[in-house]
């Protein structure tokens, strides 16, 4: 981040110094060789962006979910009120949290099981398996949810052959509610854990190796070692990276629009799929909005913490 | 290992453990290997599948009597077909010319702002700091109604122009905020040095910082190609011409159609479609890695 005070002090006069007083400058020169002029002026089309094309949609989005469907009269909270009122909607909600909940924990737990395993194999090897490991994160979502989609096919089901090998009866994948539930969860946590394990690689790298030893001395055993050391020093990772993840998850659009598109019987849509639905495809821009900006309180939260997290985190670097 | 008999040399009374220690490492150690063999199957086994779904014929795949994890008769029919396919080349070179604009100007909006956040302090410069990383946590499908309107409203709908426009919303903002980490680790003597020797604001920038800074330049730049590479939501909202769509949605929208399922052509097309980032990872991994892990571990 930007740096402190100290350093504020320093670069100051310098900069100030040898340019900008000279004599016979004309102030419009002058306001342009001014530091801050210049760091405005480079930092504008950043704000643009942020202003243009996140801040101002954002508001928006706000104002249009209270418009009617032609977009003509202003109705108040009534698009909130008819969707909390929909027992379909109130399933989304339902299907919303608990696809997040359940992708984000299986995703933590995948993706540190493997981090320690990684860590635990001689380095040399670990670059390798790691390389391998990543690949799934590298793939856009949107294709490889098409190989998934084709692996769940109902009568080509290369899962289902494996399943059958083994003496078990097929899987219906995509067909009912609750295996496509889970189908959409395990892409889901397919596409994620990767991200977790480099993450929490990277998190118990950094954590000092002496520690340990110190612990083996003392007679720790292993889960105690992960109980007072490990998971003490990776805390903030863990936070930083699980919520952002609820976030991403939270928002995910791309593998339930090409594995179900929201079926069976709407029973896999999740807030970002539905809005599309309500709002691109029937046309319902307001009430879209409404949908999509049902995600904004969880949001709001999880970037609390995680912004808490990452400045505390800054402190300790620092 | 070594820690170990270090450790036990020292402290003489863990000697009667050393046996168990050892047979508990090589346990662990194996225990490793198979977990990490189990996970490297199960994440490798859809793009292994596309593949070999992309090399089958229509024939060999309608059978199915047989394992559908091997190729008795290996062919490249499909990849002939697809790659002839003008629309499917029409949508990699949507592809390619949103992504090239797209990496260009963000990274350009983003070295900017970032030189000037980490080493330009002004009035606001850290409520701006914060609010770049606020803006990378709203997510694409919170913004893409109200985009919708304005892209609309600036008659860009039903035109790669239009994703030029709105894709920086997704990369601008963490490419910033990695650039701050990385511009923020040089240190401040550098700066100090050049100005001393009469060194200008842009200068400093390009002879020193985007220099030293090189390798979160490299990274942020991976983090936007591959970003805009695979943006799916926008395209979707925005793009209903075939001849405007990028290879995410049109490989989705186009080549699946329910009635004549050309599976084999489908995961060609995919792959060839996965295959930049994929190649970029393989040969810029460090690079790749660096910019995953810096959101949390830099800033």
């Amino acid at each position: 981040m930007a740096p402190d005070g100290s350093a504020k002090a320093i670069t100051q006069p310098v900069a100030r110094g040898p340019r900008g007083r000279s004599p016979g400058v004309s102030s419009l020169e002058r306001l342009a060789r001014r530091r801050s002029s210049i760091a405005f002026l480079m930092t504008l089309p950043l704000i643009l962006v942020i202003a243009g094309l996140v801040a101002y949609p954002a508001a928006w989005a706000i104002y249009l979910s209270t418009l009617n469907r032609r977009m003509r009269a202003n109705i108040g909270f009534d698009n909130y009120l008819i969707l909390l009122e929909s027992e379909s909607f109130r399933m989304i909600i339902w299907q919303s949290c608990f696809f997040a909940i359940t992708a984000v924990l299986l995703k933590a737990l995948i993706g540190f099981w493997l981090a320690h395993m990684l860590h635990h194999i001689p380095t040399r090897g670990q670059r390798k398996w790691r390389g391998m490991l990543l690949i799934p994160w590298v793939i856009p979502p949107a294709l490889s949810t098409l190989g998934w989609w084709w692996m769940f096919d109902p009568s080509y089901s290369s899962i289902n052959w494996i399943i059958n090998v083994f003496g078990f009866p097929s899987v219906p994948w995509l067909g009912q509610p609750w295996w496509a539930r889970i189908s959409v969860i395990m892409v889901n946590v397919w596409y994620g854990a990767p991200f977790f394990m480099i993450m929490y690689l990277a998190a118990l790298k950094s954590v000092p190796e002496q520690l340990y030893e110190a612990a083996s001395i003392d007679g720790a055993t292993s889960w105690q070692r992960l109980r007072f050391i490990t998971l003490p020093m990776m805390q903030n990772i863990i936070s930083i990276t699980v919520l952002f993840s609820l976030i991403v998850t939270f928002a995910n659009y791309d593998i339930v629009r090409v594995l179900t598109n929201g079926g069976p019987r709407d029973t896999t849509h999740l807030f970002a799929t539905y809005a599309f639905q309500v709002g691109i495809l029937s046309g319902n821009l307001p009430r879209g909005a409404a949908v999509s900006l049902f995600m904004l309180p969880i949001l709001a939260v999880a970037a609390f913490f995680i912004l808490r997290g990452v400045t505390r985190r800054t402190k300790e670097i620092a | 290992m070594a820690e170990a008999a270090v450790a036990n040399r020292d402290y003489p009374r863990v000697y009667g453990k050393v046996g168990s220690l050892h047979r508990e490492r090589a346990w662990a150690l194996r225990w490793a290997y198979v977990s990490l063999i189990l996970a490297s199957i199960i994440f490798l086994a859809p793009p292994f599948y596309m593949l070999v779904t992309s090399i089958k014929t229509n024939v060999e795949m309608a059978d199915q009597s047989l394992n559908p994890w091997i190729v008795r008769n290996p062919t490249l029919e499909h990849y002939w077909a697809i790659l002839s396919n003008p629309i499917f080349l029409t949508f990699f070179k949507n592809s390619i010319i949103v992504t090239i604009l797209v990496v260009s100007v963000t990274m350009v909006i983003s070295v900017l702002a970032a030189f000037a956040l980490s080493r330009m302090r002004f009035w606001g410069s850290q409520v701006l700091a914060t609010g770049v990383f606020l803006t990378y946590l709203v997510p694409d499908t919170l913004l893409f109604i109200p985009l919708y309107q304005i892209v609309g409203g600036l008659g860009l709908l039903n035109s790669i122009w239009g994703l030029v426009l709105v894709y920086p919303t997704l990369t601008v903002p963490f490419c910033t905020w990695i650039m701050i980490g990385y511009f923020a680790s040089i240190p401040k003597e550098l700066d100090e040095a050049a100005l001393i020797d009469g060194a200008t604001w842009p200068q400093m920038l390009t002879k020193i910082f985007i220099p030293v800074a090189l390798p979160g330049i490299i990274a942020a730049t991976i983090f936007a190609f591959t970003v805009s590479w695979a943006a799916f939501v926008y395209p979707t909202a925005f793009i209903t011409r075939p001849d405007q769509m990028p290879l995410t949605i049109g490989i989705v929208s186009q080549l699946v159609r329910g009635d004549t399922f050309a599976w084999g052509q489908i995961m060609s097309g995919a792959l060839i479609a996965a295959l930049p980032p994929v190649v970029v990872y393989v040969f810029l991994m460090d690079y790749y890695i660096a910019g995953l892990t810096a959101g949390a571990t830099k800033g």
